[in-house]
């Protein structure tokens, strides 16, 4: 596939603007639909650029919109779309309150692609392996979409509709990421399989448990790699929810994940591989959420 | 596709080039500013031997648009040696560990461990490892690299 492809250099022309405010971003976006892009790291747009996959007329920078980046908490966390997937694994808050988030940008490709990659570029690229998605999905994440005409949001279980494709409309820009505050007895992690630690997730996995004793009072459990789109596994978390927390019940809730995904045979994994695989970190990542559930605190 | 003036510093020198928006930053210091330590490798991402220090941060100048560089800093192989030509002390390490085989990937895997060191004096070899988990070396010599990082790591700590 590379061979066919030069990648040495950028063969499509396109206009380049780097608006100033996110006002300016709307404008162009609404104005041009369909053939502009958005370019935030660049790390997926660039790429899919030099394939020929894409040829945007205008590709719109968002470098220059400095209220897209950074982490405010508050109510809960709200994480600019423009925030590196670096930054976000660095941000205390995240690794105390949201394990599993930054457990999952640790775990992000390079630490180059981590330096230059947005939380919201990994979210709109829709990758069925994006690392951030499943951790994002079992923390009950929002995404905040916005035009020349208002904004909305949208749950992150809402925002997925196929391989590289979402619910955002033509013009419509992300712009955070919003997470409620994790409750007392929260517990989550991230755990992903790969063939070296810098490539793409043959399967990767997230949970989230609230544990009240040995009881499990609420439960999410979302993988990647296994489908067209990341997917929450509501028949494992049923079966774990109101019941006792343990490795019994973790095991259970892990088979019936790994009958429910619908992975495929690719150039990094069988099919048959990735539903051992899923099985074992859905487990593996229950045990650690379970632990860190009773230690105390929300994380 | 009009061209247009961009203007950076480049190892400390500032300077203008004309750009069109479809011209990559690697082809800019390659083949127009003539610094040819930085390399083209797989042009998607994945070796890091094209990464260059942007206000201090590696990144990868064959995913990076040369437009985008307007008002940055931008620090390549060739920048990392002080005045009169005294070279950084974890090139000086790559000499001592004969740390270079076929040399492709020196540029890069030096960049890294000078950002690695920048963020985080006298790294452990696992965080070293970590650290250049993205920079490839196909002739696998990686344990005399990453010992050459941590040596230089260890020379600058007890040069503080």
């Amino acid at each position: 596939m590379y061979m066919a492809t030069n990648t040495h250099i950028l063969v499509p022309e396109f206009d380049y603007r780097r608006p100033g405010s996110l006002s300016e971003v709307l404008a162009l976006a609404a104005e041009h639909g369909d053939r502009a892009r958005l370019i935030a790291g660049g790390t997926d747009l660039l790429v899919q650029m030099k394939m020929e996959r894409d040829a945007p007329s205008l590709v719109i920078s968002l470098a220059g919109i400095e209220e897209l980046r950074g982490i405010a908490s508050g109510d809960g966390l709200t994480i600019g779309a423009m925030t590196t997937i670096r930054d976000v694994a660095g941000s205390a808050t995240v690794r105390r309150q949201y394990a599993a988030l930054h457990e999952a940008c640790q775990a992000f490709s390079t630490v180059q692609i981590m330096v230059m990659g947005t939380l919201g570029g990994n979210l709109c690229n829709a990758s069925p392996a994006a690392d951030t998605a499943p951790a994002l999905l079992v923390l009950d994440a929002r995404v905040d979409l916005v035009t020349g005409e208002g904004g909305r949001s949208v749950a992150l279980g809402d925002f997925f509709t196929g391989p590289g494709r979402t619910v955002l409309a033509g013009g419509e820009v992300m712009q955070s990421v919003t997470l409620p505050e994790p409750g007392a007895g929260t517990g989550s992690a991230f755990l992903k399989i790969s063939r070296v630690v810098a490539d793409i997730a043959q399967v990767c996995a997230a949970v989230r448990l609230v544990r009240d004793g040995d009881t499990i009072t609420d439960c999410r459990i979302a993988l990647g790699s296994v489908a067209p789109t990341p997917l929450r596994i509501g028949r494992a978390e049923a079966s774990l929810t109101g019941g006792n927390g343990g490795l019994e019940a973790f095991e259970r809730a892990a088979r019936i994940a790994a009958e429910e995904i619908r992975p495929i045979s690719d150039v990094r994994a069988t099919a048959a591989y990735r539903r051992h695989a899923a099985g074992v970190i859905v487990r593996d990542a229950l045990t650690t959420a379970w632990r860190r559930a009773g230690e105390g605190g929300g994380k | 596709m009009n061209d247009r003036r961009v203007r950076f510093t480049l190892n400390g020198e500032p300077r203008e080039v004309s750009v069109k928006p479809n011209d990559l930053l690697l082809n800019v210091i390659r083949d127009d500013e003539k610094l040819t330590g930085t390399k083209y490798g797989c042009g998607i991402g994945e070796c890091g031997a094209c990464t260059v220090h942007i206000d201090g941060r590696p990144v990868l100048a064959c995913l990076e648009l040369a437009v985008a560089a307007e008002g940055r800093e931008i620090v390549t192989i060739e920048g990392l040696a002080g005045n009169g030509g005294a070279l950084d002390p974890l090139q000086e390490a790559f000499l001592d560990n004969g740390a270079v085989q076929c040399g492709f990937c020196t540029p890069g895997m030096i960049m890294m461990g000078r950002a690695l060191l920048d963020e985080t004096p006298e790294p452990s070899e696992a965080e070293v490892r970590d650290y250049l988990r993205g920079t490839l070396c196909r002739c696998t010599g990686y344990a005399s690299i990453v010992q050459s990082v941590i040596d230089a790591g260890a020379k600058e700590a007890a040069a503080d």
